[in-house]
Order: C-alpha cells, then structure tokens, then sequence
C-alpha cells in the first residue's frame, strides 16, 4: 500500500466526486489525479527520481495538493515547507534535505531565489503564477505548463512501502531544524488508524485552514483520500468572518483546529449567526484545551463531538480522547489509537503502572524512520525494542496516567515552546537575534497567553552604548523567522541569571 | 485628514519589514500573498487604525477588501471617517 494508492482508487471508482474546494472552485479526485499524474511526469523528465526530495513551499492551495500527490507518483519524497519561511531557514532546509526540486508561488520568487543561491542540489524548480523564466541560474518551469499534456509519459518507479515518503521538518532544542523521515508505511498507517477512531466517512467535508507544511493539516488531505471525503481548503485565520462564511457555504462537517484558531473564531460576535448545523466532528490538538475552552466550543457546535488529541511530527498522532470521555476527565488527552501502543517509563526505561509520571513511550507502524542525516539525534528518540530491529520512539514528553490509563501532559523533557499549537525552539530564536548588532546576551522563553498558549518571550541584555528598541527586536525576527517565533514580549535586562558554570540560566526568568 | 497610505505604509515598514523590502511594497499588493503581516500582524494592524483615525472597526469590517492592501484600507478608513 502506496500514501497515493487511495486517491487513485477513488479517482478510478468515483472520479467526479468533489475532493477540493479552494478559493471557491471545485476540484474532483479525477481532476486531482490527472494533475497529479501529468506533474509526476514532468518532474521525472526534469531528471527527478526515486527517493529524490521534491520541496513543496506552498500556502495552502490546489497546487501543494496536486504537488504532494505527484510527487509521491514520481516515487520521490514530498518536503512540504511553511510558506512563512523566510529565505534563510528555506536555504537550510534544501541544503539539508539535498532537495532535487523546488515547487513555489511567483509571490515568492524573490524569497525562492535567495534560498537558491548556494543549494546546488536544486536542478529544477517550478512556480505557480509565472512564465517562463530563470531564477539563480535555474530554468524555471510554469506550474500551468507542468500540469498540461506532457511530452513524456510517466514510467512508474517500482516504489514499495518502506520507501520515504514524505520529510518533514521539526524544530529541535539544537535550534537547527529536523527533518522527520516518514515511509509510506508510517503514513498510511497513522492515517488509517486515525480516520477510524474519528469515524471519517465518504460524505464527510472538511474544514482544513491548517497549514499544508503542518502534520495535521496534511493529514486532513492524506485521511480525506483515504475515505473519498471532501476537502475545503482555507488559506489563513486572518479573516475570521470568511473562516465562517466558508464553512457555512460549504456544510462541514469535520473541523480540525487548535486552541488560538478556537479563540479567534469563537471571538466573532455574529458567531450565532452562521450554519453550522452539519457540522459533527470537532478535534484539537497541537496544544492542550483548558476547561473554558472545551465549554465555549460545546456552547458553539452543541450537537458536534468534540475530540481532544496529542501527538508529534515523529509518529503523527499518539493519543485521543474518546468524546464520551470528555465530561469524565476533561484534561486528558486520551489513550493510545488503534494499532499502536503507549506507555511511561522512568528515568531508566523501566515500564511504569497507571497512576505514574515519567516518558512517553509509543510503539507503532506510525513511528518514523529517523531524523534525516541525523543519526545522534536519531539514537535519543528511537531505541531499540524487545523485537530485534523495531524501535521504539521515545517522545520527550512527561505525562501522568490516572488508574484506568489515561494520559495527562505534564511536561517537555527540552525547552521547546509551543506557540499558537506550533514548535518554537528557543535557540533557533536566541541564534537569529545574536546577529542582531547591538546585542550582547539573549534568553528566549515561553510565557503563558491567553490566545497563543505560549507567546515567545526574550529578555535582552543590550551592548554597552546601544540603543535598539523593543519593536526593531521584533521587526528583525519577522524578517528571519517565521512569524509564530518571533517574540510578542520582549524585556531589556542589564544581566542574565547564570548558573555556578557560569551559563545563562533561565530559571527565574517569566 | 492625513495620508492614509502614506501613514499606514510608515507603520508597516516600522513594524513588520525589513530594510529594502519596504521599497517593493505596492499600494494594491495584498499583504497576506506576500507574506508580509500574517493572522496575528492583521490584529495589531486593526489596534493601529483604531487608534490613529479614532474608529471602531468591527468584527464584519475584518476582511480582506478592507484591509489587506494600502489600497483596500484607504478605502475603508475613509469610509469610517
């Protein structure tokens, strides 16, 4: 079983029904497959291979889901990217991952051929919105032209179910990104088990404003293809008004969010106004719901069931609560999905009864193969199972059980923050602002907020006779980092805390 | 009434670009497509027209015809004003 296998069984046995809607137009799962199958071709007659990484810097849009599709046609390794990435990180990322190609917006051209300037690895690269052209010394394909008629047909590479599938980048405590190595396996396996305990079904339409780059707005996709559902696909929360207005227009019936998108939705004041009638499915994760916030989604889709899950870019999704469970133990996250096992170990790996603290420990056909080219950090997250040659993941997080075995999240091993449901490490934000002149010490934190769940914090200490003030600090980061990492506080500080070593010590700081 | 591109194109270039970005920002290129001020970036911009033209923008003025290029606020703050 091939990632793309169901959308061609769907496209074969049901090929006018709608699997997208975006920016108001229809697309059926034959119009996706054919792109899909006519892009594959073009990318393998520029050269692109099995298990070459194709990198996919896309908002969300009919052209990143036809580019996930086809690359995986081609046998190739799909590498979506945040389309808030900026032209640094990008470059890191095609550098990293030896990306073959590259598949962009003309917007973004600009960003696109800073990024190129030193990946040498990318040969081809095609843009959305473009004619033809040249960017950093590569020809540049028109996306219009990659999905017309192709020249060359498309010879299917002989691709099984350990080939990767797809890479996707994480932040890391190091503050260098990682690349999370999935197999076809792994992903059909996670989206399979997850689409069963959600009960996904073929008449099912689903919202999905998540981002493409983001695990759990691609699955919404990937589960999607699985049961023959429907898709509509929104571009940004910005305009709460017009969230609601699609999902009215549209009759939704699924809603993946997470808790800022849930404050900025159930923010507007004519909420009341909008149907939302068919809507029965409503799922979170990426950060916890407190008890206000379960109250205010129930209030607003009464006749929804609502499904509070956890999990990690490194296995997709670990836990959910069965809605019934919601009004027992409403901060739980749940228990293990099916076909997969989850368990507590101590500080020596040793199994822990309910009713303990310690690791989170998941054992599946969802856990990745590995971090890409990184075999240290690889060895602190997979290790070796009672089964010779399975490993097991071992997530970082602390989490209680209660006596029946439900998880409670209780803390990260590293100081990863999680901002507006998404990973921020506060090194890759300390390492950005240490190229900032005029800075002589930084510590990025986490502090509570009310709408981000953490909001990114830095206390600064300046150099003696410099003067920047806190909104150039900010300004800066947008310009290097994704917006969700840039600080929303920042505090001027003549020291740091330090340890008897003598490192920064950020105990204390909040 | 004071430039209302002019004022907002200063806020912007303070608050959300960088360097020479600035110089490519055109009156009708959306912010959103050009990645220039995000979900976030558009509450903070509503803080600002509120409080420079002294008005209420509502829940249903949050839209992009009304805010999502130098053109669109233009408009919009003139019409509030």
């Amino acid at each position: 079983m091939l990632l793309h296998d169901w959308l061609e069984a769907h496209a074969s046995e049901q090929p006018d029904r709608v699997a997208l809607v975006c920016d108001s137009r229809r697309y059926s799962y034959r119009d996706i497959d054919t792109s899909a199958h006519r892009l594959a071709a073009t990318l393998q007659a520029h050269g692109v291979r099995r298990g070459d990484r194709v990198a996919l810097y896309l908002e969300n849009c009919v052209e990143a889901v036809v580019s996930i599709f086809a690359v995986l046609k081609a046998g190739a390794v799909f590498m979506p990217v945040n389309p808030q990435v900026k032209a640094d990180k990008l470059r890191y990322l095609l550098i990293d991952s030896g990306a073959r190609a590259l598949i962009s917006h003309g917007a973004l051209g600009d960003i696109v051929s800073t990024a190129l300037g030193d990946a040498a690895s990318v040969a081809l690269v095609i843009l959305t919105d473009c004619g033809e052209s040249a960017l950093a010394g590569r020809e540049v394909v028109p996306y219009d032209r990659a999905v017309s008629e192709p020249a060359h047909s498309l010879q299917p590479p002989p691709a099984i179910d350990q080939d990767l599938a797809s890479i996707i980048y994480t932040s890391g405590s190091t503050g260098e990104p990682k690349g999370v190595m999935l197999s076809h396996l792994n992903m059909t396996s996670a989206a399979t088990s997850i689409s069963t305990y959600l009960g996904l079904r073929g008449e099912d339409i689903i919202f999905n404003v998540l981002p493409l780059a983001f695990d759990y707005g691609l699955y919404q996709v990937l589960m999607a293809s699985r049961v023959g559902a429907s898709v509509v696909l929104h571009r940004s929360l910005a305009f709460p008004i017009r969230i609601l207005e699609a999902m009215a227009r549209e009759r939704i019936t699924v809603l993946p969010f997470v808790p800022t998108a849930f404050s900025m939705v159930l923010n507007v004041s004519s909420l009341k106004s909008f149907d939302l009638s068919c809507l029965r499915l409503v799922t979170n994760t990426a950060a916890a719901l407190s008890e206000a916030h379960i109250r205010a989604i129930r209030a607003a889709f009464p006749q929804a069931e609502l499904f509070s899950m956890y999990g990690l870019t490194e296995c997709k999704r670990v836990t959910y609560l069965p809605p019934d469970q919601l009004d027992v133990r409403p901060l739980s996250v749940g228990r293990g999905m099916p076909n997969e096992e989850v368990w507590l170990v101590d500080e020596n790996g040793k199994r822990l009864p309910n009713g303990s603290v310690g690791e989170l420990v998941v054992r599946g056909s969802n856990v990745m193969r590995g971090y890409w080219n990184k075999p240290q950090q690889t060895a602190q997250r997979l290790k070796p199972g009672d089964i010779p040659g399975e490993m097991y993941l071992y997530t970082g997080d602390i989490f209680r059980t209660d006596a029946q075995g439900y998880l409670y999240f209780v803390a990260r091993k590293d100081d990863i923050i999680k901002s507006r449901g998404e990973k921020v490490s506060p090194r890759e934000v300390e390492n950005v602002l240490y190229r900032l002149d005029g800075i002589l010490e930084v510590a990025v934190i986490g502090v509570p907020d009310p709408v981000l769940g953490q909001a990114v914090k830095a206390f600064v200490v300046l150099k003696p006779g410099c003067e920047l003030t806190a909104r150039e600090i900010i300004r800066f980061c947008l310009g290097h980092l994704e917006s969700f990492m840039a600080p929303k506080h920042v505090e001027f500080v003549p020291q740091l805390p330090r340890t008897d070593t003598g490192k920064i010590s950020k105990r204390g700081l909040g | 009434m004071q430039d209302v591109k002019g004022t907002v194109r200063q806020y912007i270039l303070q608050n959300f670009l960088m360097g020479d970005m600035g110089v490519q920002l055109q009156d009708d290129q959306s912010f959103l497509d050009h990645h220039i001020i995000d979900s976030t970036g558009f509450i903070e911009l509503v803080t600002f027209l509120e409080a420079t033209w002294n008005i209420q923008v509502q829940d249903e003025d949050m839209i992009p015809e009304n805010l999502d290029s130098l053109d669109n606020i233009e408009r919009f703050v003139r019409s509030k004003t």
